[in-house]
């Protein structure tokens, strides 16, 4: 059974959100890398993209998947795990803290409302 | 109702991830692919394919119809030989690839598992001559022994020299007094058996593999690293490289069709494509800066389309992303530059030979 930590945010596109003041850090889910498995390349937005809610704003390829990485919050990248994009394996093995992706400072405080809680998120989870 | 092979409670217990695939219930991996990919290429792993065809034929007159049913040379099979072989439709469409072993009294072809049903309909069809023609599928177990230390593990549980069995040969011998088939066969460019047994003894031919191999750091292996191992060795597999689109002349199979033999199924189609020559080739490329090529991706060179991705994955051993797909003849020669056509285009370099150069098949 996939892990889901109480204290972030979850979006229906299996990313998450930790909301550290006006600062979110993202990533994406434990039930995600275990649906992709051996995650080989990871390319994050660029520092400095603006980006909306929802929008497709990297990739994220497996050996046998490629999947869309979307905004969970709209604002400006602030901030790219380099060491994530050098071995992307470190997402498999600890996806909620060594394995986040990039800081986005908020520009739309609403979008945080949106997200989903833990309890949600397994919900959608236990669906598929 | 997908089947469960007779090692699907192995699967469970190995923590496999289970998933459909060609009506059977199979694991696509356990530990992970690059963990199960590196085991196979520097150990030992084995494979539950149990959902591979077996298709039996019986009868005078097998070697002849079994020669006019595939396009490689069954008459040159000594007993206990195997070989790689394809069955044509007579517009030279591929109808599998398998494999033909001359056993005492039978020829037994392996067909893959997502069409035994369409080829045992397709040579009962053909059928001639004295010969009777038996689907054991379902009463038959399959698994395969792969990796470097296989001869050292298999040498452990039977009872006569395995340095006797060369590549592509069998015997009909004893595991601890179970029967099994045994050849030197597999599907990953490295030292490897394939062990084929009634269905009931499955689990025991299990077991005493998996005793034997714990010296040797003995894993299951998913249908995930199958196919990556299987790839950056550059064989073709039936459903993304050939099908019944594709001829085995632009698919690089010309190696196992045998013109000289005398009549096949789509001998005259295949030669007439002979001779009028090639408009494109199965292709092997690797990717000279990033990304990762994928399945039905078009390859574009510097002005236009000139083919489409069959097969794209991440090379566990190269590190980078690999592809085969046909392209049009004149942009087929190893070192052509093309780009194939992700979200954003990747840059490729078509290869000659497999991507892995360093199998211990033997």
């Amino acid at each position: 059974m996939a892990n889901v930590i109480e204290e972030i945010k979850y979006t229906r596109d299996h990313e998450w959100a930790r909301i550290e003041g006006n600062i979110a850090i993202t990533g994406i889910t434990d039930y995600a890398q275990s649906e992709l498995s051996d995650i080989v390349m990871v390319e994050p937005p660029k520092v400095g993209a603006k980006i909306k809610a929802g929008d497709a704003v990297g990739t994220i390829e497996a050996v046998k998947a490629v999947s869309d990485l979307f905004a969970p919050i709209s604002g400006e990248v602030i901030e790219v795990n380099e060491k994530t994009v050098k071995d992307p394996s470190i997402i498999n093995k600890d996806p909620y803290n060594e394995g986040w992706l990039y800081k986005i400072k908020i520009s739309e405080p609403a979008d945080v409302e949106k997200l989903l809680t833990a309890d949600q998120y397994k919900d959608l989870i236990a669906k598929h | 109702m997908a089947k469960k092979t007779p090692f699907y409670k192995m699967h469970l217990k190995y923590n496999g991830k289970i998933v459909e695939f060609a009506n059977f219930l199979m694991p696509i991996q356990f530990e992970g692919i690059i963990a199960e990919h590196e085991t196979v290429r520097m150990g030992v792993g084995v494979f539950d394919v149990s959902h591979m065809g077996e298709i039996e034929i019986t009868g005078p007159d097998r070697i002849q119809f079994t020669d006019y049913i595939t396009t490689n040379d069954v008459f040159k099979l000594a007993l206990n030989q195997v070989q790689y072989s394809a069955m044509l439709y007579p517009d030279a469409g591929i109808v599998d690839d398998l494999l033909v072993y001359n056993l005492k009294n039978r020829i037994f072809l392996v067909v893959n598992a997502a069409n035994t049903e369409k080829d045992f309909f397709w040579i009962v069809q053909n059928k001639k001559y004295n010969v009777e023609i038996k689907n054991r599928s379902d009463e038959i177990g399959q698994l395969a022994v792969q990796g470097p230390k296989s001869e050292l593990l298999m040498q452990k549980i039977v009872d006569f020299n395995l340095a006797d069995i060369k590549y592509y040969w069998a015997t009909e011998t004893k595991i601890k007094g179970i029967n099994v088939l045994l050849s030197r066969t597999g599907y990953t460019g490295e030292d490897g058996f394939e062990i084929y047994m009634d269905a009931k003894d499955g689990l025991k031919i299990w077991n005493i593999v998996f005793d034997a191999g714990k010296d040797y750091g003995i894993k299951p292996i998913g249908l995930g690293a199958r196919d990556t191992l299987r790839f950056e060795m550059r064989y073709c597999l039936y459903g993304n490289d050939i099908d019944k689109t594709t001829n085995s002349l632009e698919a690089g199979l010309g190696w196992i069709v045998k013109f000289d033999k005398g009549d096949f199924i789509g001998r005259e189609a295949l030669l007439k494509i002979k001779e009028t020559g090639l408009k494109r080739k199965l292709v092997a490329f690797e990717t000279t800066r990033k990304g990762i090529p994928r399945p039905h991706q078009k390859i574009f060179n510097n002005i236009q389309e000139i083919g489409f991705v069959t097969s794209g994955t991440f090379s566990p051993s190269l590190k980078k992303g690999i592809g085969m797909g046909y392209v049009g003849l004149s942009f087929s020669e190893p070192g052509t530059k093309l780009k194939v056509m992700a979200k954003e285009p990747i840059d490729v370099e078509i290869i000659k030979g497999p991507f892995y150069k360093k199998g211990t098949h033997k």
